[in-house]
């Protein structure tokens, strides 16, 4: 089996997905002959064509909007937006029209397509290269948002994304693009979508994750079993929403205890949310106040980014605390 | 398969700079056109041409550290020195300066300190904005000078606003905004252009097309021949000028501000130029366009031009190119230096100027993090 990165993983899945369905079209800024400027993209140009792979003019709005156009009629476009941070022009037309056709056509209109964009932070992007504004399009109703962490999952969910009658949002987690490589099938093979992974079993703490803070919480879990003795169930969410509630409640209720971490500001971040339905679901089980480990409710820095992303150095305090209480 | 020709064809000068619309002053031999020729006194000849040079030598340092990873990026503006130092070297003291992100030349032109450019481009504590921002994105209100966001197009509607609140007070100022050709397809581009037009604000948009917005060709961004006709459906005014031409651009620019300060509004200028490096560090141009398009332009090289200029007048030699060089490269090095040797931003410039007053909230977290652990150093 081949090893892939991120980066690689994305494009098989792209490449398998327009071979087999004449109907999926990719369109973006620089996805046609330079490839994306992560070269997610790259060499789909030249094996499908100028009509398959649409280098579009710089309007976000405009990828969205005739994005949906295509779904309307029936193909399956799998725009980029280069950046999320760039995505708010084209805000208006995924939240009030991507979202809505179905619903507000009673069913007569939909809109399959999938809205690939790198998120996240820790590569020396500033503010504007940085944010992961998952919440906003979770807090939409009508879009489904997906974020794998990795190369695996990353194929799995793409394949079963392009295939999925509903607008999906796919964050793809631009610190993990070239930093893991493992085992993909150059064939075809889905992940379902909405089904979260544990990842690592324990009986301590649940912590709850996904893109890139994976792997600080799964170091962070390390660190707590070698040096204090705890052990942690570490979830990777891959679905973000509709969240896969079950693998959640039933950890919990077993573990009495929860962290969640996320990259995205506290204040209405993903964590808020999953606090409450944790809080409606499995009260009674609680043996600690959960707790939240994020970016802080600032616009992300450039120098101090480090201090900024909840690591590492900020999860293990907290495991250690919550286990302790 | 498609050939790289057939997606992208060459695109020659003198294809583009030919045209009959585009304002030209200095002739192919240094002379110039004495019917266009705006006979700027010698001395601020010589300004702008230090200033192209400077801008030059500054850019080409900073690539340099950053292929070294002493800085983390750097956008810059190889080619594209006469038509932002010319445009910035029209408005007048007390107008406005929006800029997009190549436009360093332009906030070192309005005496911005090349020390705190420096500091901006390592994001440490004496970075005007406290390394909360990306390298080259620099804010200077004291300079008149806007303060550079990175989504595309931003700036130009809120240009509009800035020019139309100026004359709402009474004031004789006119903003200026720059962006790219890339940024003529944004929403912020149409909604400025009609805004402006509509509210007659004193604003001039000044469109650098540079030829690529990344890898895009300026002939996939609009099937329009020339972006300068965009003015026409707002019902302002649009002209092209040879944007490698210092003494043109200043030219079509200062008219441009002359109009606005007379009430007669908008003026989109299209400044025809050529981007000769990368889009910014971050990229190698090499993966989308021909070598053989970029030779072609360096013969247009605007600072080869406007010295030849000076030599028609005798106004400059070697000697005093090889003196100008070796003092701003020594400058340089010295800010450099210094830069290099200032500590980080504190913990707390995190927290501070979200609001005008720290909420409990980030009060709260400035102490979780100021008596938190603190990150291994990664970079
Ligand atoms: C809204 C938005 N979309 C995408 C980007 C990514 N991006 C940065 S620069 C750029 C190209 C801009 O080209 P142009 O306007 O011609 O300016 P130039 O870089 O050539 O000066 C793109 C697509 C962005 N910064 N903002
Ligand atoms: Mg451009």
């Amino acid at each position: 089996m081949p090893e892939m990165n991120l980066v690689q993983s994305i494009n098989s899945a792209l490449r398998h997905e327009m071979k087999a369905n004449d109907d999926v079209i990719v369109l973006g800024e620089d996805v046609g002959k330079v490839g994306g400027v992560f070269r997610v993209t790259k060499g789909l140009f030249d094996e499908f064509g100028a009509d398959r792979v649409i280098d579009t003019p710089l309007a976000e709005g405009g990828i969205i909007g005739t994005a949906i156009g295509m779904a309307l009629y029936g193909l399956r476009p799998v725009p980029e937006i280069q950046f999320s941070d760039f995505i708010f022009p084209a805000f208006d037309q995924i939240v009030s029209e991507a979202a809505k056709f179905r619903y507000r056509s009673g069913g007569e209109y939909t809109c399959p397509m999938v809205i690939r964009t790198p998120v996240g932070g820790g590569i020396r992007g500033g503010h504007y290269h940085s944010q992961s504004p998952e919440s906003l399009f979770i807090h939409t109703a009508g879009l489904k948002v997906v974020c794998p962490s990795n190369p695996y999952d990353a194929k799995g969910l793409l394949l079963s994304a392009i295939r999925d009658d509903d607008p999906i949002m796919f964050f793809e987690p631009k610190r993990v693009y070239r930093a893991v490589k493992m085992e993909v099938p150059e064939e075809e093979f889905t992940v379902p979508i909405g089904k979260a992974k544990v990842v690592k079993e324990g009986k301590d703490v649940t912590v709850i994750a996904w893109g890139a803070m994976l792997f600080e919480a799964l170091a962070s879990a390390q660190e707590v079993a070698e040096n204090d003795g705890v052990d942690a169930e570490v979830i990777d969410l891959r679905t973000l929403w509709p969240v896969d509630i079950d693998t959640i409640v039933e950890s919990v209720k077993k573990t009495g205890r929860v962290v969640i971490v996320h990259e995205a500001p506290k204040a209405c971040g993903f964590g808020a949310e999953l606090l409450s339905l944790i809080s409606e679901k499995a009260f009674l089980h609680l043996e600690a106040p959960p707790k939240r480990v994020t970016g802080w409710d600032t616009p992300f820095p450039y120098t101090l980014e480090m201090e900024y992303l909840p690591l590492q150095h900020r999860i293990t305090p907290a495991l250690i605390e919550t286990v302790r209480f | 398969m498609q050939t790289q020709e057939q997606v992208v064809p060459i695109r020659t000068p003198e294809t583009h700079l030919e045209g009959d619309d585009v304002f030209t002053v200095i002739r192919p031999d240094g002379t110039t056109d004495p019917n266009t020729d705006p006979r700027l006194p010698q001395h601020m000849v010589l300004d702008l041409y230090k200033a192209m040079v400077r801008t030059r030598i500054v850019d080409l340092q900073l690539e340099r550290l950053q292929r070294q990873g002493r800085i983390g990026f750097h956008i810059g503006s190889l080619g594209e020195e006469a038509c932002i130092i010319g445009s910035a070297a029209a408005m007048r003291p007390n107008d406005w300066i929006f800029p997009c992100y190549r436009e360093f030349g332009a906030l070192l032109w309005r005496g911005f300190p090349l020390q705190t450019y420096v500091d901006n481009m390592y994001g440490n504590d004496e970075d005007p904005v406290k390394g909360r921002q990306m390298p080259d994105h620099y804010t200077a209100r004291a300079y008149r000078f806007g303060s550079v966001s990175s989504p595309i197009g931003t700036q130009i509607t809120q240009a509009v606003g800035m020019g139309w609140a100026a004359r709402h007070k009474g004031k004789d100022e006119v903003v200026s905004v720059y962006f790219g050709d890339g940024a003529t397809s944004s929403n912020e581009f149409h909604t400025g252009l009609n805004f402006g037009g509509v509210m007659n604000a004193p604003v001039v948009f000044l469109c650098r097309n540079n030829r690529w917005a990344i890898s895009v060709p300026t002939e996939m961004q609009t099937k329009a021949a020339k972006l300068s006709d965009k003015a026409i459906a707002y019902g302002i005014k649009g002209v092209r000028v040879d944007g490698n031409d210092v003494l043109a651009t200043w030219k079509i620019v200062r008219e441009a501000v002359e109009r606005a300060s007379r009430g007669e509004g908008p003026t989109l200028v299209e400044m025809l130029t050529y981007r000769i490096g990368g889009h910014s560090t971050s990229d190698d141009p090499r993966a989308y366009r021909v070598q053989n398009e970029v030779e072609r332009w360096r013969g247009t090289d605007p600072i080869v031009r406007l010295r030849r200029h000076l030599e028609t007048k005798n106004a400059w030699d070697d000697a005093r190119e090889e003196e100008f060089k070796t003092e701003t490269e020594a400058q340089l090095k010295t800010c450099i230096g210094l830069s290099e040797a200032k500590k980080k931003p504190e913990l707390s410039s995190i927290f501070t100027e979200v609001f005008s007053k720290q909420p409990w909230h980030l009060k709260e977290q400035q102490a979780e993090c100021e008596n938190g652990p603190r990150a291994k150093p990664a970079h």
